[in-house]
């Protein structure tokens, strides 16, 4: 393979403008996540420590194998979505290392509204679920959660993906032979009793967790019976009454020890053994990303001046360099893994699209996964275009995004507008992971074009009425529908909605992607069965 | 067994670590009884596990074990030992303590108390190298009847102060210019005064990138002097020895035969038997000069042995039981090949050197032919603050030098220790040096070039090998198979401490 040429010069003002500017964006976010990862009030913290608790972070660090990575899932969940603060949406999920074995690790955050599954906390846990089924993770629930939030129950337990979905998961999983262990270190009531009771090995704490279907408030309500929350349904009842739970803890560190344990005691299955040589760091320094993405997303920027700072020795072979080049296609390494890498230099065209289509194939029958780095404005329009039967060289794409037999992993690194988000693998098309940078944006087109359309149909309107309007005027009703779709589009919106699994430091995108092709490694990667190309 | 009978022999080894376990392993070959002594910290040291026997002789502080003669003659006694092997180190060039050992009724495996103690005073040591016609470094003692402008140019500048009283580099100066020796000169007894209340200095001829080339000697008391092919030993840091190779690729073969020739003249005349060696400085003209006598086995007597074939540690204890030693010199003159050696101490190279101890929590040594590993470590082996801090040393023969170099990389790079901090990584980056591998260097090396060899590259792989198997080996890891040439660690094991 050959090296990518770098046209970048570190001393140029443009980049160092660019540099501070993305620098900047990242800082806000971080600055965003530090405080989310605090999680809820220092009351609520206050109150978690006096009953002797620890903080649902604190039993993450706690669980994990020494020095393991925490892959966090949308740390900046329902960031300013609810009335209320919600902080990572009031669960923190996450794949880290448990006595050796990847393990997804869901985890109820009392100190936020009492660990209770708002909309969001809900989508959020059966996201991490979704990860745990298509990576072959077991999981691990650390449980402390007062149930559904009563007040929204309408929008967390009727629906397909809503509540029940949960402990659907959980048999599924379960089915697929992955461990699945619930710590019980709080409330775990109603419907929550749910998450222990479906695990294969539950650890309750004395004193601390409790199980029950109805807990001591609806159970006076109903029957008139008096009972302590220990009574009804603690440690003691299910260890050696009840047999909901398996092991009585006397504390939390007993607990998590135990956690250790029965994972060191799951066996280990045999990874995808995936085409690898050793690893080497990009020739390319990561951190000249800042320098190189520029201020607006509108300016255009070579996909491969980051591929070069992505990818082992900043070597890439590049496929049909010459065709069709607002697509970037080509194989690489990442951590020594070989990957086929997808990127945009423009807006797509028939051909592009014929050619993307083409390498999906390559990377599908050779069985190696895919990474889809995304800077997309949307298809190519006009007459021409459409006449050469642009939507037909889309689908074949599309078709073959959507039918990939390998593990996908999309970037977005700038623009992630229309149908171009479908081609790049958005997250309709289930990458295994799909991450934001903080410059990126996302929205059905770019914000100048949807203002255009919307104020067209404005001005239609009024036309109708036989109104002229002056520019003033059309102005005054383009520049809020501006405004807030702008808003609508920022990382920060999405990620606060689940879109994506979080949004990233830019510089370290390949330490992201090693992790995730090492988890997509403990599912064997599935035979090549394509749709139906459009020819 | 051949081996017993009235000829077995109960020799203790009056030493620790590696060269404990290297004597210890020729007492054996040669049927005898191996006898280990041991301080507290000791007490499941290799060493101890590796004898026949095993005595306890105090406390960790070296003072009360290791240099504690009486202890030692005591316990020597009560275990009806016939000889004792000092080693090198502790008590190896003592003179006082071989004298205890010889009146003890003890053989003492090494040179006579007398002859040690000609050869082990530098200035007695250098008179006899003047009186057995041996170059020395020449050199004028500053007093007031002599002319210090008159001395310098005699001896030809660049010239050296040196405090008479010191050691350490205190109140040495270099001068390479006639303007500023006198300056240099006052400065020089300031120095020397303040820090060992003597301002008395003397002048040396400074040798220019100069090279540390020694020769071993072995003799026997029936007057038998052999040489041996000639050491390289200029890789040196803070005036310690790192990586020594022979033969020297800077002197040739003539070269090496009248160094040797001086070496077994000079031993001669001390009355030196045993095994012992001299030890030369050699100007980049090489002109050499009588540098010291080492009166003991040496840390690097093994690349002798290796390209030579001769077993010394074997002919030392059986000279010493009055054998007869038969060399042909000529032979020894004709090697064939080359070999290595690599000193694995625990120590950081990045912090100035300073020793790591603590206990290692992995230990994984390389399996190559022809690669010899003399160690004194293993799993679970604590490094102790008492003691010198050396693991082993690995050294590697091949049929010429490239060979031997490439040889040495690989072993050391299939060397896993863990968690303590090794010279490993950095005497990987001197043999990948392209000075190096060209065979040019001197004393100045490490020093001009240290930047460089700190610099981590694919050496950091036996580390993280390391922490690999170490953590395997606890349970924290599974899975995957892995070899050096393909890497493979799984990446949230090489991604420690990733948070995002």
């Amino acid at each position: 393979m050959s090296r990518i040429y770098s046209n970048i010069n570190t001393k140029d003002p443009i980049y160092k403008k660019r540099y501070e500017h993305n620098k900047k964006l990242l800082n806000k976010v971080n600055e965003i996540k530090e405080e989310v990862q605090k999680g809820g009030s220092l009351k609520a913290h206050e109150v978690n420590k006096k009953r002797g608790k620890l903080f649902c972070r604190e039993r993450i660090e706690k669980v994990l194998d020494k020095a393991s990575p925490f892959l966090e899932i949308a740390p900046l969940a329902a960031y300013n979505i609810y009335d209320d603060n919600v902080p990572s949406a009031g669960i923190v999920t996450g794949v880290g290392r448990i006595s050796g074995k990847e393990v997804m690790i869901i985890a109820n955050d009392q100190t936020v509204k009492g660990g209770t599954y708002y909309p969001l906390t809900v989508k959020k846990h059966i996201r991490a679920q979704q990860i745990a089924l298509e990576n072959n993770l077991p999981c691990l629930y650390l449980v402390d959660s007062g149930g559904a939030y009563l007040p929204m129950q309408d929008e967390v337990f009727p629906d397909r993906d809503h509540f029940g979905n949960i402990f659907y998961n959980q048999a599924v999983l379960s089915s697929k032979g992955l461990l699945q262990v619930a710590l019980v270190a709080g409330l775990s009531t109603a419907g929550g009793a749910y998450v222990p009771a479906m695990c294969d090995q539950t650890i309750i704490i004395k004193e601390q967790g409790a199980i029950f279907i109805g807990g001591p408030p609806l159970v006076k309500a109903a029957t008139g019976e008096v009972v302590s929350a220990e009574e009804l349904g603690g440690a003691d009842v299910h260890t050696r009454i009840s047999g909901v739970a398996d092991y009585y803890a006397v504390d939390e560190e007993m607990g998590l020890r135990k956690v250790r344990e029965i994972f060191a005691h799951f066996p280990n299955c045999k990874k995808y053994e995936l085409d690898r040589v050793a690893p080497v760091e990009p020739y390319y320094d990561p951190d000249e990303i800042y320098g190189i993405v520029p201020e607006t997303t509108e300016t255009f920027y070579d996909v491969k001046e980051i591929i070069a700072r992505i990818v082992d020795n900043s070597e890439f072979e590049e496929f049909k360099d010459r065709f069709g080049q607002t697509v970037v296609t080509g194989f690489a390494r990442i951590g020594g893994y070989l990957t086929g890498i997808i990127g945009n230099n423009g807006v797509i065209f028939p051909e592009s699209s014929t050619k993307a289509a083409h390498f999906i194939e390559l990377c599908c029958f050779r069985k190696i996964p895919l990474i889809f780095l995304q800077n997309i404005t949307g298809f190519i329009v006009g007459k021409k275009y459409e006449h050469q039967g642009m939507p037909k060289d889309g689908a074949k794409w599309i078709t073959a995004v959507s039918t990939a037999n390998v593990p996908k992993f999309t970037v977005i690194i700038g623009n992630s507008y229309g149908a171009g988000n479908y081609a790049m693998c958005g997250r309709g098309y289930n990458p295994r992971f799909l991450w934001m940078w903080p410059n990126a944006k996302i929205a059905v087109m770019g914000p100048n074009q949807a203002a255009d359309v919307l104020c067209q149909v404005k001005i239609n309107q009024y036309k109708r009425d036989n109104k002229i309007l002056s520019e003033e005027e059309i102005k005054n009703i383009r520049e809020p529908i501006l405004e807030e779709y702008r808003n609508k589009s920022e990382a920060l919106y999405s990620t606060a909605r689940l879109w994506d699994d979080g949004i990233i430091d830019p510089a370290r995108t390949r330490q992201y992607l090693m992790l995730a092709i090492e988890l997509s490694l403990n599912k064997k990667y599935d035979e090549v069965n394509f749709g139906i190309f459009r020819m | 067994m051949a081996f017993s009978g009235c000829n077995k022999k109960r020799i203790l080894v009056a030493n620790r670590g590696e060269i404990a376990i290297r004597i210890m392993r020729s007492i054996r070959e040669l049927g005898h009884t191996a006898i280990a002594v041991y301080s507290d910290i000791d007490k499941f040291a290799p060493h101890v596990s590796f004898a026949d026997e095993a005595y306890y002789i105090g406390d960790n502080e070296a003072l009360k074990s290791y240099l504690n003669i009486d202890r030692i003659i005591e316990t020597a006694k009560k275990a009806k030992v016939d000889a004792i092997h000092p080693g090198y180190g502790f008590l190896a060039e003592n003179p006082l303590f071989a004298e205890n050992v010889q009146s003890s009724n003890i053989i003492w495996i090494g040179p006579t108390p007398k002859a040690m103690f000609k050869v082990g005073d530098k200035i007695r040591a250098r008179s006899l190298a003047e009186a057995s016609g041996v170059p020395v470094v020449p050199g004028k003692l500053l007093n007031n009847n002599i002319d210090p402008l008159l001395a310098a140019a005699e001896l030809g500048y660049p010239v050296l102060i040196k405090a008479s009283a010191g050691g350490g580099g205190k109140g040495m100066r270099i001068v390479r210019d006639e303007a500023e020796l006198l300056n240099s000169i006052n400065l020089a007894k300031k120095e020397a005064n303040a820090s060992f209340a003597d301002p008395t200095v003397y002048l040396e001829k400074y040798i220019e990138e100069p090279h540390h080339i020694e020769i071993q000697i072995l003799a026997d008391q029936f007057g038998n002097y052999y040489y041996f092919p000639e050491r390289e030993c200029s890789l040196q840091r803070r005036y310690q020895k790192i990586v020594e190779e022979s033969p020297s690729s800077f002197i040739d073969r003539d070269k090496a035969k009248t160094l040797g020739l001086s070496a077994v003249n000079l031993m001669k005349k001390a009355g030196y038997t045993s095994a012992g060696t001299v030890e030369f400085l050699v100007d980049k003209n090489r002109n050499f000069y009588f540098l010291e006598v080492n009166a003991r086995i040496q840390v690097e007597h093994p690349i002798t042995e290796e390209i030579t074939g001769v077993d010394l540690v074997s002919n030392q204890i059986k000279q010493a039981f009055g054998e007869k030693i038969i060399f042909y010199q000529e032979i020894l003159n004709n090697i064939k090949g080359h070999s290595i050696e690599a000193r694995i101490y625990a120590e950081d190279s990045e912090n100035n050197f300073i020793p790591s101890v603590g206990k290692i929590e992995f230990y994984k040594e390389p399996s190559l032919l022809n690669v010899r590993i003399d160690s004194g470590a293993t799993k679970g082996t604590e490094i102790p603050i008492y003691y010198d801090p050396i693991i082993s040393k690995v050294v590697a023969k091949g049929e010429d030098r490239s060979q031997s170099l490439n040889k040495l990389y690989l072993a050391l790079s299939n060397y896993h220790i863990y968690p303590i901090k090794t010279t490993v990584a950095f005497i990987m980056n001197i043999v990948k040096h392209p000075k190096f591998r060209d065979g040019v260097y001197d004393t100045n090396f490490i020093n001009k070039h240290f930047n460089e060899l700190l610099q981590v590259q694919e050496d950091e792989i036996p580390l993280a090998i390391a922490c690999y198997h170490f953590l395997s080996s606890q349970g924290v890891m599974t899975g995957g198979d892995l070899t050096h040439e393909k890497l493979l660690l799984n990446c949230w094991e090489s991604l420690q401490g990733f948070r995002g």
